[in-house]
């Protein structure tokens, strides 16, 4: 008998499903690298010459405008993510590591904000920051981002598993504020867990349509969804604007590719076996 | 010093640390949510002409927006749409979520990790390109499958929930493992000790093992398809098949900023908002009563 038996058809099936979910990545791949000209005349998947050609196009469109979405997409991803995965962080280990009147109540409502469907938020939330002149600006995308409930959940799964209540009781014997025992004992030990969180939030929002798209008019605060969206908007109908558009489009892909790629053992979604296996 | 029975001292500290959460969830939820109520039920009425300040009012009309939420033929037509690309997003998305995770956690498969990476990889595909990448593909002038118009008034459904589905497969797919791989290996040794095969394995064993898994991934997807925008919205510049209101989130939008009716999108958004709860706990509490039946 063999070691290892395979069966070819539960193989197979797997690479049919890696092939179908690889085909438009590769396509766009391929596109992107054709002259406006061979885009209709080369075989789908003959590459073509003009790589360079397009991306020069693109940095030439509206001043170099997509390089800005990019750049505000790392600003928004980033920072946000980043606030989130703190604010969620610190909330969690609240929650695991202490036992206090109303603990179950406020994690209880704070959850229950998953259930609430985006939609109910983003034109209220429009309407009340343009009561405050905050509408159409980096905070109107920042702000409303930063309580992200299932990051919570996850943070308090992990902190249970992670800190030790031993570690915790000998530093409160040495006299360590709750702050300090917070910021030199919880954190260190939660920090692979809030790497999955800060990765999670990161594509969350980087990937986020409906609120950029409802809060912001100048093209200058554009992430790159609603900046490759407007592209799209002029362009659908004008076949020599698809180079520039298909180009865009492999762009803003390649920086979460990359860091989904490098990122690999952060990424998953159950935190409760503490450690994170490589 | 006070000590509570968990060890940790009676303090203000947890209270200080959920704070920032905790005003968050006001500012961001709480306050938004209070006012999209507040919008639906009221209205502006115009008095006289209509012209010069103070002639347009807001005042308090109850229920009727909520009424003529209920009853707008365009959002029921938006509903039908939305059920139809849900009901197909669900089944084949999840479908496949399962199948790949249970292929990749069976000993017989070769290439287990290009797969698991390659189809993971969509997710971090914002759904504004996915949905620009798949409408080029769909355009008769570029695409590689000749013979179909993916994007007429028939196929267009279709067409956008292989959107959704190439989107969101990685993802579920990726829950429902990290799940199965969390499985004691132990618990299929006896299964099959007693000649088992694979198969009977992962349909008697692994399957119900996962389902909390899969109810999870199940409610969060319908929450997700419900609010359905980013798809069809991107998709409408190459097709003239999809409606400014195909779903009822694009209604919403429509009203709050073509049409400038707040009060009427607030109304259709806690309309959303009801089915989408109403759906959700429908579905635990079918699958609650499924699971309670079966047990014994």
């Amino acid at each position: 008998m063999s070691r290892r038996p395979v069966g070819a058809l539960p193989t197979g099936l797997l690479v049919l499903g890696a092939i179908y979910c690889l085909l438009p990545v590769s396509w766009v791949l391929i596109s992107a690298s054709k002259a406006p000209g061979e885009l209709f005349t080369l075989g789908t998947l003959t590459p073509g010459t003009g790589l360079l050609e397009n991306v020069r196009e693109l940095n030439a469109y509206r001043h170099g405008v997509f390089w800005r979405w990019m750049l505000n997409s790392v600003v928004y991803a980033g920072g946000g993510a980043l606030l989130s995965t703190l604010v969620s962080a610190v909330s969690g280990f609240a929650l695991a590591k202490y036992a206090f009147p109303g603990r179950n109540l406020i994690f209880n409502v704070l959850i229950g904000g998953i259930l609430v469907p985006s939609v109910v938020l983003a034109v209220p939330q429009y309407l009340l920051f343009s009561k405050l002149g905050m509408a159409d600006t980096y905070w109107a995308v920042l702000l409303p981002q930063i309580l992200h409930p299932y990051s919570i959940y996850l943070a308090r799964v992990y902190a249970s598993a992670a800190v030790p209540d031993s570690l915790l009781e000998a530093g409160r014997i040495d006299g360590a504020s709750e702050g300090r025992l917070l910021a030199r004992v919880a954190m260190p030990l939660m920090v692979p867990g809030m790497v999955t969180i800060f990765l999670f939030q990161f594509v969350a929002i980087w990937n986020n349509f409906l609120l950029p798209f409802i809060m912001l008019g100048d093209d200058g605060k554009f992430p790159l969804t609603v900046g490759l969206y407007t592209l799209l908007a002029a362009g659908a109908n004008q076949p020599s604007l698809y180079n520039l558009i298909i180009t865009g489009a492999l762009l803003s892909i390649i920086p979460l590719i990359a860091l989904f790629l490098t990122m690999q053992r952060y990424w998953r979604t159950d935190l409760s076996g503490g450690a994170l296996k490589g | 010093m006070a000590r509570t029975r968990g060890g940790a001292p009676r303090s203000s500290a947890p209270y200080l640390f959920l704070t920032p959460a905790i005003v968050l969830f006001l500012l961001f939820l709480a306050v938004p949510i209070g006012y999209t109520v507040h919008l639906a039920l009221r209205r502006t009425r115009v008095s006289g002409l209509g012209l010069g300040k103070g002639s347009r009012r807001e005042v308090f009309v109850g229920l009727d927006n909520l009424r003529a939420a209920v009853a707008d033929g365009e959002l029921w037509a938006g509903w039908l749409r939305v059920l139809g690309y849900g009901a197909l997003v669900l089944v084949v998305m999840l479908g496949l979520a399962l199948l790949f995770a249970l292929l990749l956690d069976s000993a017989y498969v070769r290439l287990a990790r290009f797969s698991r990476i390659a189809i993971f990889l969509p997710y971090a595909v914002p759904g504004v390109v996915a949905s620009l990448l798949w409408g080029f593909l769909y355009l008769p002038s570029l695409t590689p499958i000749g013979g179909i118009d993916f994007l007429s008034a028939s196929a267009v459904t279709y067409s956008m929930a292989n959107v959704a589905v190439w989107g969101g497969t990685g993802f579920n797919m990726l829950v429902l493992y990290t799940n199965l791989r969390a499985i004691p290996r132990s618990y299929y040794e006896a299964a099959r000790m007693d000649g088992a095969s694979e198969l009977a394995i992962a349909l008697r064993v692994k399957i119900p093992m996962l389902v909390p898994a899969i109810i999870l991934t199940t409610v969060f997807s319908i929450i997700a398809t419900i609010q359905v925008f980013t798809e069809p919205t991107t998709l409408r510049p190459f097709s003239n098949t999809i409606s400014s209101t195909w779903s009822p989130l694009m209604k919403v939008y429509r009203d709050a900023f073509v049409t400038g009716d707040l009060y009427s999108a607030a109304a259709t958004s806690l309309v959303i908002a009801a089915v989408s709860l109403v759906l959700s706990f429908g579905f635990l509490r079918v699958v609650r009563g499924r699971a309670f039946g079966e047990s014994r």
